[in-house]
């Protein structure tokens, strides 16, 4: 699943797409967090509470990104990486 | 193989065929869309492995802030920008190939580092569930492993992400 990941991060040319990929990225480490807690140290929370706020942060990433993305395409007309060339339109 | 494979290892190995058939479709698959629904499984199978592991409060924050939240922002945001265009353009083969080798040689890497490492087998024994007041007592603290401020800090970046993702996405 994280490789997956990295593996559209490389190959796909949409933005959109690209930020699919980081999610499941994400998604791996939180399961990682999660399982490690539960079976390496099943008294402690300390790997629970970072997936749960991993998950916080990964909402609030995606809700600021797809914002401006929505501006990028508003500006440019486009969302593929080639499009994107200047910072400033 | 002995006979006695638990119920859980089956369910186990289940989701994570689910989930593995699913996520290569969603980075292999031509249109954005089912790109995102595809991504929607995965999450679900997420949640099913916090519920494996008697997480069930995680496994329902899963599944309600990303399943229920992300991907329908994911899809509003498809559909504005109506991004299906170019998505079907043959790629690359000298592009395809160099991202494959690092995502094998990163896969292979970490399946060796895990096969060979040998963790202290710590059996948790009967899976006791999770309970919400002691999630409640660890999140509402600020004593030794709990986490009051984490969830502050929590709630003042979503205040952040809520002004700042209004100021980006306003109309000029």
């Amino acid at each position: 699943m994280m490789f997956t990941g990295i593996y559209g991060f490389f190959t796909r040319k949409n933005i959109l797409a690209m930020l699919i990929s980081v999610e499941l990225m994400l998604n791996a480490t939180n399961i990682n967090f999660a399982v490690f807690n539960r079976y390496l140290f099943p008294e402690h929370l300390e790997g629970h509470f970072f997936a749960l706020f991993a998950i916080g942060i990964a909402a609030a990433e995606t809700a600021v990104a797809i914002a401006i993305i929505i501006n990028i395409y508003r500006n440019v007309r486009g969302i593929q990486v080639k499009d994107i060339e200047e910072m400033k339109h | 193989m002995n006979m006695d494979i638990t119920l859980q290892q089956v369910v186990f190995f289940v989701v994570a065929i689910f989930i593995t058939v699913f996520s290569v479709l969603t980075v292999t698959t031509s249109k954005i869309l089912r790109s995102a629904t595809y991504l929607l499984f995965v999450l679900f199978g997420t949640a099913a492995i916090y519920f494996l592991l008697d997480y069930t409060f995680l496994g329902a924050v899963q599944l309600m802030v990303y399943a229920g939240g992300i991907i329908v922002l994911y899809v509003f945001s498809i559909l504005l920008t109506s991004s299906d265009l170019s998505m079907n353009k043959k790629l690359k083969m000298s592009k395809i190939i160099p991202s494959l080798i690092a995502a094998l040689a990163g896969a292979g890497l970490v399946s060796f580092i895990l096969l060979t490492h040998g963790f202290a087998a710590t059996i948790t024994g009967a899976g006791e569930e999770l309970g919400m007041k002691t999630i409640g007592r660890a999140l509402m603290g600020s004593d030794k492993f709990q986490y009051l401020l984490p969830f502050e800090a929590i709630s003042v970046l979503l205040l952040a992400c809520i002004i700042g993702g209004l100021l980006i996405a306003r109309k000029r």
